[in-house]
């Protein structure tokens, strides 16, 4: 696992730069610039109102910034899983169909997707009748038949329960290294984010602070915006290093090169602790 | 049996053909309202087509497109809610089409015919029409299934996917329209809602897929026209709320559906 310094630019599959969003007048986004290279899961982390999602759907096209460009790599495939999805009742449809609507993929490709999630057991289950749990693995299902390059997956675990999120997240991992995509992420759960995460930026209408997790966890901006205490139980997830990171995430100063792989290999970084 | 009995069953099947499947995404899509503002403007189409003394029906479908395009426009607008809208262009056009309607002279038109609908006066050349019509409809509908259904379920989530959701939204009201000035000739501008969403509603509890759905909305559709009008025929009970009571009827066995 590469590091995001060692990626080359044409790695980057989708880049936003100098994004500004106002509704209404009042600035949602200003400045905000965040790229997503291959391989890569990049989380926004922020308070409420602290322009998440419109940074997300900027990036997706479905909202036109005041300024600022976002550039896709050519022929980009992105699966998007939507913070909520809420089908009226009185629209009859199996979790199999809901499957189809995005692709037009043959049984096989849709019962393999579902077991890839491991939602195979609901799939002739009508669509309203799932759990919470079961209906963010079924978008994600959704999201992997199109065979994206990039996930952009808004809240993922919203709706789950501690150990349904927790193996949320270790799939979306698994699913990242599986296939070498990009990962873009919007989260409230700090927690597991510092657990499963490359790069953290951390919004609030501007980019506070961005780069590797830990980095973020010790950044005063951050602890500003979350205070003492979750600054410090999140400093719990990071193992001692002896280096430090400069504001993208970037090791500073003469922290050797073996720590620093280790220190940003985002498959090993539950660093001695167990998420179970 | 009395032609114009057959020629008023085959105008009823027209529309239902239509008015059953397009009625379904009306239910998905809580457009109920919509399409009764929809079928309030036609009144002004009504009107301008007697006033420019071309076809009413096309009157009617002219109107009743340029409404449901305006309020497509419209619903983009900030700071107000799309039935607060829906109530200000329905009974703003319904208002113009009465001053209208009062203000031609020499023609007299019947209200009740339009407001209530007039189906045992179609001619063989409304049969035709409606049919046409229903037939482009239906094809429209057929091929606009898919990106409809996904845009339903979520327009960010079709927009992501590559669903041209503006497109698709404004292809499906154009066709809502033209299925209001084919209704309203079977029960009338004030009961045109009726079906498109009594069988949709009714098919409800029978489906389990989205295309079942939209059949059996079809299916109950013509077998309402069937029983208002043999309930009209037999006991002369007026045709087009015959054909609504019906319908409703079907709604309520839907509801002992286990």
């Amino acid at each position: 696992m590469p590091t995001p310094t060692q990626h080359k630019s044409e790695d980057i599959l989708l880049e936003a730069r100098d994004i500004q969003v106002s509704f209404a007048g009042h600035t949602v986004l200003s400045g905000v610039s965040v790229s997503v290279r291959a391989g890569e899961i990049v989380t926004l982390i922020g308070p409420n109102g602290a322009g998440k999602t419109s940074l997300v759907k900027a990036m997706l096209g479905l909202l036109v910034p005041q300024s600022g460009t976002v550039t896709r790599k050519p022929g980009l495939s992105i699966g998007y899983m939507p913070q909520r999805l809420q089908i009226d009742a009185s629209l009859p449809m199996t979790v199999r169909r809901f499957l189809q609507l995005g692709t037009q993929p043959g049984q096989g490709k849709t019962l393999k997707a579902l077991k890839e999630v491991r939602a195979d057991h609901i799939a002739n289950s009508p669509m309203q009748s799932i759990s919470g749990g079961e209906m963010q693995r079924v978008m994600l299902a959704r999201a992997l038949l199109r065979e994206p390059d990039l996930l952009v997956l808004d809240e993922p675990v919203q709706g789950v329960d501690i150990t349904g999120q927790s193996e949320l997240y270790k799939l979306i991992n698994a699913i990242r290294k599986d296939r070498n995509i990009g990962v873009l992420m919007v989260s409230h759960d700090l927690h597991v984010v510092m657990a499963q995460t490359d790069h953290v930026v951390c919004l609030n209408q501007h980019v506070c602070c961005a780069g590797h997790p830990q980095a973020v966890s010790q950044h005063p901006e951050f602890v500003a915006l979350f205070g003492e205490d979750i600054a410090s139980t999140l400093a719990v997830y990071a193992h001692q290093h002896d280096h430090h990171h400069d504001l993208d995430g970037h090791v500073v100063g003469d922290g050797c090169s073996d720590e620093c792989q280790h220190d940003d290999d985002g498959d090993d970084n539950t660093k001695g602790h167990d998420h179970g | 049996m009395d032609d114009f009995l057959i020629r008023a069953g085959l105008a009823g099947i027209a529309v239902a053909l239509v008015s059953g499947p397009l009625g379904v995404f009306v239910v998905w899509r809580r457009m109920a309202y919509f399409g009764g503002a929809l079928s309030h403007t036609a009144l002004l189409g009504v009107a301008l087509g007697f006033l420019l003394g071309v076809q009413p029906g096309l009157g009617v479908a002219f109107v009743v497109i340029a409404a449901a395009l305006m309020l497509g426009v419209l619903n983009g607008v900030k700071g107000l809610a799309l039935d607060t809208l829906l109530g200000i262009v329905a009974h703003a056009a319904l208002a113009l089409g009465l001053i209208v309607t009062a203000m031609i002279e020499g023609v007299r038109i019947d209200l009740m015919s339009y407001l209530f609908g007039d189906i045992l006066a179609v001619s063989a050349n409304d049969v035709g029409w409606l049919w046409g019509g229903a037939l482009v409809v239906l094809a429209a509908l057929i091929k606009l299934w898919n990106p409809l259904l996904s845009l339903t379920v979520h327009a960010d989530l079709a927009h992501v996917e590559g669903v041209p959701v503006r497109r698709v939204e404004i292809a499906f009201m154009v066709l809502l329209a033209i299925v209001v000035a084919l209704a309203m000739k079977v029960v009338g501008i004030v009961l045109v809602t009726s079906m498109l969403v009594i069988p949709a509603a009714a098919a409800r509890a029978y489906a389990r897929t989205p295309e079942s759905m939209a059949l059996f909305s079809a299916i109950i559709g013509i077998w309402s026209v069937g029983m208002g009008l043999w309930a009209s025929y037999t006991y002369d009970t007026p045709a087009g709320p015959s054909i609504v009571v019906a319908a409703a009827g079907f709604f309520v066995v839907s509801l002992f559906k286990k």
